[in-house]
């Protein structure tokens, strides 16, 4: 059976960012009850010049810096997001230009709330499997939205990572993926909206936790593993506090979630969540490592992979990018003024 | 007037519960009412079900028919009736249902009360529930139901010096009854100073003075007290029925701190049944917000006016009190799916009386009240139940 996976990674986060007690207190809100309630510190705040195509193409800089292939031997770029900057028109043709992928090239947008970037991983795994293209390039990103006031307000930001998939020096090898997918309405957004509208509570139990637990214990069962088996599980992070119970629900450990649980210090990222999760994990690990995903799209669905770290790891250039742990250090602070001026939540005549 | 007795019962889970539909909650709640009572679906002369606003929660109206239908019943062509009264819709059903059978045209009817409130997100659930204030004078102008509850609390701390403190004891006692009901939407007991410290609702109501939104439904089977014997040994009688109602809008009572329409409900049901609130063992009363529960024991002659605060942090209505109140956990720590309310309270009390509710068991319960109320108290429903 041919060995498919991640050949390369990169990510970005906007340096700027806002306190969750920021935000509460325009709101009047009680910032304590909010930070333990929502588990979110303070989030990423994408600059007026950052939107889903920057991010993305900051990352799949990243990604081609740190390995040694052609960007020409990219066939398949595919961006998962929520907040793709044009509604028609591609944001993956802007990355394509930028690493000097095109034409000879696929390339589609993608969107599945918040699993698109995971989506995007599983069709260039086929098309790597199915010879289509030597490596394809799968982005989850966004620069999400929240109305102000929304509870959503305190978890909405920026960031997004990009993996290359190929066959050939494979530094974490994909083992399996699956999805569990059904009809859910739980939190959407209609054509022409600026904001989306979600169903409250309903995004919890019948949403994100049903969807994941049932996606992550088919796949345990398909690979005949346990929670212990892994070093590294993530999980999507809508806020700090779901990735964590989802976690124990399933029997994986508060130090297993540790390296790729980052809402708390950037808030949620969406669409790329648990890319930058699995980045932050892939900064920290070791060949042999065995890593547990399972991300979370309202609409809904859950993408679930098992991957396990290869030796070629320790070739790949990691410190040529800046890691993410670097990221969550190069901050600065802003204000709400800022934050709305920014987010472009301030009406001008 | 003939005597009724109840002599089936029915609860479904109370709580969010994303997984069930209006009408299978309601089927469910009616399935395990006339299981209890074995009856057969051919011995049911009419129902009645009480649902606030289903038009608003689920989009459905004409619910009386619904009930019938999904209850298999559509071909026997039985009378069944909806009846609405806000959150005293479920009490209102059940007093229908009792009139019906006392006055002799029916010899078993069937209860029901629903409401399914989370299908909508909870500003949709506060508006609706403020469709049950008076539109022009209260919610035009943005009273929502914990605004008017709040106002009548912060009234009740003016005149009787009633505390925070002692609303909070209402929300704790609760709680810990509730975490002793398998039914409970909220299974766990909280402290006092959570209760304290919980986000401000309108001031002095935190969030845990407040009943939360709930689906959930309840059914009971009535029946001619003289056939009863036919169909249990553990039938309970209600021996008062009785009805009040008062000025829609809060500002226009004589006393916003006395729901006059509990006061007459009470005195009616008391008259009837022939006791005094002395006789009263166990009550379920409607405590939408802890301030709630603390003017129904007042009005219902439990304690005097103004010392309901202080009958509380006496302990005096809790479970091992001299007179437990809510010992379902009430609608703070149970839930309050508004039109399944009042039916549930009666299902609660017969619990008690039938000596079937475990670990909330209420030693020698012989005699319950229930108390449900509509908005701000334009409309009370009183039942004394004892054990036949």
């Amino acid at each position: 059976m041919m060995e498919v996976g991640i050949i390369s990674y990169g990510a970005y986060i906007p340096r700027f960012r806002i306190k969750t007690e920021e935000i509460a207190k325009v709101w009047g809100k009680e910032p304590e009850s909010i930070k333990n309630g929502l588990g979110i510190f303070e989030k990423s705040v994408p600059s007026p010049d950052q939107d889903v195509a920057t991010i993305s193409v900051e990352a799949a800089r990243a990604a081609i810096l740190r390995c040694n292939i052609n960007p020409q031997d990219i066939g398949a770029i595919y961006v998962g997001s929520e907040s793709h900057p044009y509604a028609v028109k591609p944001t993956g043709t802007i990355v394509g230009e930028a690493i000097g992928a095109t034409p000879i090239l696929q390339v589609a947008d993608y969107e599945f709330a918040c699993k698109a970037g995971t989506a995007a991983i599983q069709t260039c795994m086929a098309l790597v499997k199915s010879d289509m293209v030597k490596y394809g390039l799968a982005i989850g990103a966004d620069t999400s939205q929240a109305a102000p006031g929304d509870a959503l307000e305190y978890a909405a930001s920026a960031g997004g990572a990009g993996f290359i998939i190929g066959k050939e020096k494979i530094i974490a090898k994909i083992n399996e993926t699956c999805s569990y997918t059904t009809d859910t309405p739980d939190f959407w957004r209609r054509e022409g909206k600026k904001y989306p509208a979600h169903g409250g509570r309903f995004t919890g139990t019948p949403a994100y936790f049903k969807h994941i637990t049932c996606n992550a214990k088919n796949l345990m069962e398909k690979m005949n593993t346990k929670p212990k088996d892994y070093d590294y599980a993530i999980f999507h992070q809508p806020n700090g506090k779901f990735p964590v119970t989802v976690a124990k629900m399933l029997g994986f450990t508060e130090e297993q979630i540790k390296q790729g649980l980052l809402c708390p210090y950037i808030g949620n990222t969406y669409s790329g969540a648990v890319m930058v999760g699995l980045a932050s994990v892939l900064d920290a690990a070791k060949p042999n490592d065995r890593i547990f995903i399972a991300s979370y799209g309202s609409g809904a669905g859950s993408d679930a992979f098992d991957i396990t770290v290869k030796d070629e790891i320790k070739k790949l250039k990691r410190e040529k990018a800046p890691l993410i742990s670097q990221m969550l250090k190069d901050k600065e602070y802003v204000d709400y003024a800022t934050y709305a001026k920014f987010r472009d939540l301030l009406v001008l005549e | 007037m003939r005597d009724v007795a109840i002599i089936g019962i029915g609860l479904t889970q109370f709580g969010e519960l994303w997984d069930k539909s209006f009408r299978q909650l309601i089927a469910e709640a009616g399935a395990s009412a006339i299981l209890d009572a074995g009856i057969s679906g051919k011995e049911i002369d009419a129902m009645y079900v009480g649902s606030m606003s289903s038009g608003r929660f689920v989009g459905q109206e004409h619910v009386g028919a619904l009930v019938a239908d999904v209850s298999g019943f559509s071909q026997m062509h039985i009378p069944s009736t909806r009846v609405e009264g806000a959150c005293a819709s479920g009490g209102l059903a059940v007093r229908q249902g009792y009139l019906s059978i006392a006055s002799g045209i029916n010899d078993i009817v069937i209860v029901g009360g629903i409401e399914k409130m989370n299908d909508v997100g909870g500003v949709s659930a506060t508006e609706t529930l403020a469709t049950a204030s008076d539109q022009e004078w209260e919610a035009f102008f943005g009273a929502t139901f914990p605004g008017l509850y709040a106002m009548i609390a912060k009234r009740h701390m003016y005149e009787y010096g009633t505390t925070k403190k002692q609303l909070a004891q209402v929300a704790v006692k609760n709680h810990a009854n509730g975490a002793l009901n398998p039914n409970a939407q909220y299974k766990k007991p909280i402290s006092l100073e959570y209760a304290m410290n919980a986000t401000m609702v309108a001031d002095p109501l935190g969030l845990m003075d407040c009943a939360p939104v709930s689906d959930g439904a309840a059914s009971i089977v009535l029946c001619a007290a003289d056939i009863a014997k036919k169909y249990t040994k553990k039938s309970v009688k209600i021996i008062g029925s009785g009805q009040g109602s008062d000025t829609l809008a809060l500002h226009a009572r004589r006393d916003i701190c006395t729901l006059d329409a509990t006061v007459h409900a009470g005195k009616m049901a008391y008259k009837q049944a022939k006791i005094t609130p002395k006789n009263i063992n166990l009550a379920e009363v409607h405590d939408c917000f802890t301030i709630a529960e603390i003017c129904a024991i007042e009005d219902l002659g439990f304690v005097k006016k103004g010392e309901g605060g202080k009958a509380v942090e006496n302990k005096i209505t809790t479970l091992d009190g001299s007179l437990p109140v809510n010992t379902s956990g009430g609608l703070k720590s149970k839930g309050h799916p508004v039109g399944a309310t009042g039916v549930a309270q009666i299902v609660e009390i017969t619990q008690q009386l039938r000596g079937e509710a475990r670990k909330r068991q209420v030693k020698d319960a012989r005699i319950g009240l229930t108390h449900n109320v509509g908005g701000s108290g334009a409309t009370c429903v009183v039942h004394i139940l004892e054990v036949a």
